[in-house]
């Protein structure tokens, strides 16, 4: 029996086609994917995130434990509300899950992935050894992200009370109201908020959103708009044998101060100086356009002219460039055209850099 | 729930096939179909003059989410194909047994037509 979440009543009433995720039941769209992806990043469109796992770290050993679990650095954080991207790697450099930390008064919240919900509480917890920390999931935290142009006018429209503390964020931080919690992030590639919410007051929320105009979008758009904003879905792009190096999350690696031993950073730094001096059997991320008809999907063989072979991760048709956009990872030394063998052809494809879309607009 | 008109016949890779007056067979996707699809983006449609067989993939219906084959439900020659889907693919979802036919064919042997699930049929084949 699939877990449903405390919008689910609301997403049947909307008409969301539900599907089975990570083992729960979530909607998929509730008419049209495109329409709700356009909704997005022309006006404001709002998804049912309660899924995802928030686990709050508590303790006076909150910080150095984090420091030791992210490749990320937690100490990087200095504002309190301010909120990190980061990988959370096995001692071989692959990554376990990717998550995002907020640094709150004297303690931190993270939100993991809802797939990988039981492995990540159990290296959690076993990594905490030694330290003076606490983990507590808050599954009675429901969680609402509301993106697009106009998504914080529509908030703070419905939540007048939180207007003051919405205005006060700034991009990549959150704050507390109560048991509520605004944080200025999200997963679109548009501003707009991720906002936790107590389970019992999540249906009214919604519903007020609703009548203020925001409309509901189900995990497809999700999956589209984050597919243009260029950024990675676990399991799909990255995984546990996959390193960040590899997945474009290099960025998310802190390498200084040299002295943090956080888990994986041996197997990185030995990757780095393999791919020093062997770069052409290195890989890397990047992002495909097809300018022709048809639609490249994961795991289709991407040929790279003299140079190697390489695999779609993510593929979809983008609605907002009406045509077939992927990620990919591929040889380093993959200049700007590659083939990707799609239904047993072999089509040109141009290589970009990520992302494909910010803000509404292509940026390649 | 799909809508499975009743006059319409239909197999169970998901096209519905119409007799026309004249003897020829107009063939679609069914609302089901295009339901399980969400948003078609690319349709690619057939050779007219190709003679087909019955069960040979001669189209593809290519959704936001998969690629899906379609499939000439009998033998014969397709003698037209809808060029309107190719601008337009969204017609799938919003008219699946109307403006977004997929093609024409002229039938190699018209007993065949025989051989198709009715809309009862069809519709316990969806459960």
């Amino acid at each position: 029996m699939a877990k449903q979440t405390a919008l689910y009543a609301k997403h049947l009433e909307a008409n969301g086609k539900i599907v089975d995720f990570g083992g729960w039941d979530m909607p998929i769209h509730y008419g049209s994917q495109i329409q709700e992806h356009k909704a997005v990043r022309e006006q404001a469109g709002m998804f049912d995130v309660s899924h995802m796992t928030i686990v709050d770290v508590r303790g006076p050993d909150a910080t150095a434990y984090l420091q030791k679990l992210l490749a990320n650095d937690v100490a990087k954080l200095q504002e309190t509300g301010k909120a990190l991207y980061s990988g959370m790697l096995n001692n071989e450099g692959g990554v376990i899950d990717d998550l995002i930390v907020y640094k709150m008064d004297g303690w931190y919240r993270t939100v993991v992935n809802c797939s990988t919900r039981e492995k990540d509480l159990e290296w959690m917890s076993r990594q905490s050894k030694g330290f003076e920390v606490s983990l507590t999931e808050r599954p009675e935290l429901a969680m609402v992200a509301v993106q697009g142009p106009k998504a914080i006018e529509l908030v703070k429209q419905v939540k007048a009370d939180a207007a003051e503390l919405i205005d006060s964020l700034k991009i990549f931080q959150g704050k507390g109201k109560g048991e509520w919690f605004y944080a200025r992030t999200g997963y679109t590639g548009e501003d707009g908020l991720e906002i936790m919410v107590p389970e019992a007051e999540v249906a009214e929320f919604w519903q007020q959103l609703l009548d203020a105009g925001v409309a509901p979008a189900g995990l497809g758009a999700r999956d589209t708009l984050r597919l243009e904003a260029g950024m990675n879905l676990y399991g799909n792009d990255m995984d546990e044998s996959i390193s960040p190096l590899q997945a474009g999350m290099g960025w998310t690696i802190a390498w200084e101060p040299a002295e943090r031993d956080f888990i994986g950073r041996a197997a990185l730094e030995a990757e780095k100086a393999e791919r020093a001096a062997n770069p052409q059997q290195a890989l890397k991320q990047v992002g495909l356009v097809l300018e022709e008809r048809g639609v490249m999907r994961s795991h289709q063989k991407v040929v790279v002219d003299g140079v190697g072979e390489g695999e779609i991760t993510s593929g979809t048709f983008s609605p907002s460039l009406e045509y077939s956009i992927a990620m990919a990872r591929v040889p380093v030394g993959t200049a700007d055209k590659c083939l990707v063998e799609m239904r047993g052809k072999l089509v040109p494809a141009r290589v970009v850099k990520l992302p494909f879309v910010r803000n509404g607009k292509q940026q390649f | 729930m799909s809508n499975i008109p009743a006059e319409l016949k239909y197999v169970t890779s998901h096209e519905w096939i119409r007799l026309e007056a004249d003897g020829t067979v107009t063939i679609g996707i069914t609302d089901f179909a295009q339901a399980q699809l969400g948003d078609v983006v690319f349709v690619e449609l057939p050779e007219v003059g190709a003679e087909v067989e019955a069960e040979q993939d001669i189209a593809v219906v290519e959704s936001v989410k998969a690629a899906s084959d379609i499939y000439a439900p009998l033998a014969g020659k397709i003698i037209a194909v809808n060029d309107a889907l190719v601008d337009t693919p969204e017609m799938v979802n919003e008219d699946p047994y109307g403006n977004a036919w997929f093609f024409k064919m002229e039938l190699a042997n018209a007993d065949d037509l025989n051989n198709l699930l009715d809309a009862d049929a069809y519709a316990a084949a969806c459960e």
